[in-house]
């Protein structure tokens, strides 16, 4: 018999979806099945209501509505960013930075703009995972065209300074990419204050839709489509939109923006109430602790295990937790975060990471403690 | 409460019918994947949705646990299988030998990492779709060939002891093939037809001289064909190409077949001779393993050398917890340092050894 997920602790892998959105998205899903690019009634609906979730999105992080573009979810937005601005630059190509520790849709990319010909340097991490400015400025050079760095990285939780960075790449006339994706909701995300030129976001990470993401791009700033073939999002993205996840990532984005700071100061209660139980545990390290972290993600070493088996068994009780990024097969890779942050294989073997939701309870953290310190307890007896 | 069973899941039809029996058992089942190899980068590759460790494999054992309601997880095992089985595989072909990875996978991985990993997941035992059969008599455990013998796999398990045999399930080990695959179709398992693997699961398209020679470039170097007395008969086209008992792909006319019947990895030249030159009257094997201590010099045993060759007949010289020595009743040609050598009593394993 398998184990239902009683306990999801996994929520930057996914969020469930709120029920405003899901009901927000219904009639998208039914009667209002119009292409929003069809001129009559049921098409025009499917429009407006496109465009109302726009305005949501544009609002959740200081965009005017017309910088934001749909996509069908981070990944394409991260690897729109990256190619979008090198095919711009194919002419005279020149230098883009990445931080090391970027999510994978974007470190793939700068491997595909290094074939393209650009230079591309990594930028290193401190031991808490933190791109220091004083590192991107070392980097930059007079013919970069593009900086990515993370808003909150996915693994560690750590925020990354992107205002300073911004300031940088502002008075440079470089563009600045960040992967807001984890950040959304769980902080203030704006993009005038942090001097962000092009920022990817995804539905699914804040309470809406799989499927469904979308990329601010600032007015003035000059890419190139990669999907095309049609005119829709005013011609920078082709394809029919996907109208009901669409809806569903207005919604959730309202959400996340008129509720970030309650929401937020729940997720820090209970994160410090599981760090302290953490730390506890015998051999336990918290990854990035001494960072500033968004309030929702720990990534704890537990030394001398193995946290692949951890989770498989935490998964046999009920709890889901992550480990590292899976790869196709569904088998764990070894994390490139850890190691950008100095810590051994061993260590990367030993993380654990813990991403808590709005909807987790102080009781539910307990219980995990309680659970993981007995598979502790089984471990030590072998 | 149930025991609990890590089983060994690849999507083939004969670990998928052991998981269903182990469940039909009452036991509490846990199916994996071992992801061993990393396989080619290439996502569009075509034999990526082939054989064992590929998307396609994961994907059928996926559905064939949820089918059964266990839970399924794939275990990330690539470093311990490079460490253990590739890098072995292409020093032993270095050195002139043929190698057994699927022996020594059984050995390190199978029955030792993924027992490893079960003890994590709080489990008692591990069960894999072998086919070979585990009796339990006179307190001790034995392994002996399947009751198919022409699928027993009991060979590739000749390096199993007490502690491994007493904590392993083998639920297909008393069935014919057809009788799996009938269960199989009754379950209504997607896999039931599939194929048997073949070839050794990290070379991909079974070429196993670029597999090697692309990690030891000397052995893809051209060098002397000699005979058993040194005269030089002709060219090979690098080490990486030749087993010892090979006849075809010589490229050298005689008026008797020539065999390999030795690599001089030293020389790089490659030894050739008729087919008496392949005899060996005895052999001397290494790392032994014992299935329930060293058997007694003088005993009369039966020795298998391959897979799927016959076991001869022959009588143990000597025998100590590293080492053994046997002498064949008969001279015996299908001798190949590197493989593994298997001793029977009738159908139960005595133990095993890398023929030197």
């Amino acid at each position: 018999m398998q184990q239902p997920t009683r306990v999801y602790f996994d929520h930057a892998a996914t969020t469930p979806l709120l029920d405003v959105a899901r009901r927000a998205m219904e009639p998208y899903a039914g009667d209002v099945f119009g292409n929003a690019s069809s001129p009559y009634q049921v098409g025009r609906a499917a429009r407006m209501a496109v465009d109302r979730a726009r305005a949501q999105v544009a609002e959740l992080c200081g965009a005017q509505a017309d910088e934001i573009v749909f996509t069908g979810g981070g990944t394409e937005s991260d690897n729109w960013a990256l190619l979008g601005v090198a095919l711009r630059n194919l002419q005279t190509r020149g230098h883009a930075v990445v931080s090391a520790v970027e999510h994978h849709a974007v470190l793939e990319p700068a491997q595909t703009l290094r074939e393209l010909g650009f230079e591309v340097d990594i930028a290193r991490v401190d031991g808490s995972g933190v791109v220091a400015s004083e590192e991107i400025e070392r980097l930059l050079r007079p013919d970069t065209r593009l900086v990515s760095v993370m808003r909150v990285n996915n693994e560690v939780g750590t925020v990354q300074p992107v205002e300073e960075i911004g300031r940088l790449t502002r008075e440079r006339g470089v563009l600045l990419h960040s992967d807001a994706v984890q950040a959304a909701g769980k902080m203030p995300l704006d993009v005038e204050v942090l001097n962000i030129d092009l920022m990817t976001l995804s539905a699914h990470k804040f309470g809406g839709p799989k499927g469904a993401g979308a990329l601010f791009i600032r007015r003035g700033v000059r890419m190139q489509s990669l999907l095309r073939g049609g005119g829709q999002e005013r011609g920078r993205r082709a394809g029919t939109e996907n109208v009901p996840a669409i809806v569903g990532m207005g919604a959730a984005a309202q959400i996340a923006r008129e509720c970030v700071t309650p929401n937020a100061a729940h997720l820090t209660a209970l994160r410090e109430r599981l760090e302290s139980g953490l730390c506890a545990l015998p051999n336990a390290v918290i990854n990035g602790q001494d960072a500033p972290r968004a309030p929702h993600i720990t990534n704890v070493s537990l030394r001398g295990q193995r946290a692949e088996s951890l989770a498989l068994g935490l998964d046999m009780t009920g709890f889901a937790v992550g480990t590292g990024s899976a790869c196709a097969s569904g088998a764990l890779e070894p994390s490139h975060v850890l190691a950008a942050m100095g810590r051994s294989p061993e260590e990367a073997r030993a993380a654990l990471r813990v991403s808590l939701g709005i909807g987790n309870t102080a009781d539910e953290v307990d219980e995990f403690l309680q659970v993981l310190s007995k598979l502790l307890q089984r471990n030590e007896r072998n | 409460m149930s025991k609990r069973v890590l089983c060994a899941m690849s999507g083939g039809v004969d670990s998928s019918v052991a998981a269903a029996l182990l469940v039909r058992q009452g036991y509490e089942v846990i199916g994996v994947t071992m992801k061993l190899w990393r396989g080619e980068d290439d996502p569009f590759a075509a034999h990526r949705f082939g054989g064992c460790c590929t998307v396609g494999a994961t994907e059928d054992a996926r559905r064939i646990a949820d089918q059964l309601d266990i839970p399924y997880y794939v275990l990330n095992m690539q470093d311990e299988f490079n460490a253990r089985v590739v890098d072995d595989f292409v020093a032993e072909y270095a050195r002139g030998r043929t190698p057994n990875p699927c022996a020594r996978c059984n050995e390190f991985i199978k029955f030792n990492a993924f027992y490893e990993r079960a003890a994590e997941l709080g489990c008692d035992l591990i069960a894999t779709g072998h086919y070979a059969r585990i009796e339990q008599a006179d307190g001790r455990f034995m392994l002996r060939r399947g009751l198919d013998h022409k699928k027993d796999q009991s060979y590739v398990l000749g390096m199993l002891r007490q502690q491994e045999l007493s904590r392993t399930l083998l639920p297909i080990g008393h069935l014919e093939k057809e009788e799996t695959r009938r269960i199989a179709a009754e379950l209504g398992f997607c896999v039931a037809a599939k194929p048997d693997s073949q070839e050794i699961c990290f070379v991909e398209d079974g070429d196993y001289a670029r597999f090697v020679t692309e990690r030891v470039p000397e052995l893809a170097a051209a060098g002397p064909i000699v005979d058993e007395g040194g005269a030089v008969l002709g060219r090979h086209a690098g080490l990486a190409r030749y087993t010892v008992g090979q006849r075809k792909g010589l490229g050298i006319s005689a008026p008797l077949p020539l065999f390999v019947t030795k690599i001089d990895a030293a020389n790089n030249a490659l030894v050739v001779g008729p087919r008496e030159g392949l005899n060996r009257e005895e052999l001397s094997a290494t790392n032994a393993r014992w299935a329930f201590g060293t058997v007694e010099p003088g005993r009369a045993v039966l020795a298998q050398m391959r897979a799927h060759a016959q076991a001869v007949p022959a009588r143990v010289e000597s025998a100590s917890l590293e080492t053994f020595a046997i002498r064949f009743d008969q001279p015996h040609s299908g001798v190949s340092p590197g493989q593994m050598c298997v001793l029977y009593d009738g159908d139960e394993v005595l133990g095993a050894g890398t023929i030197e």
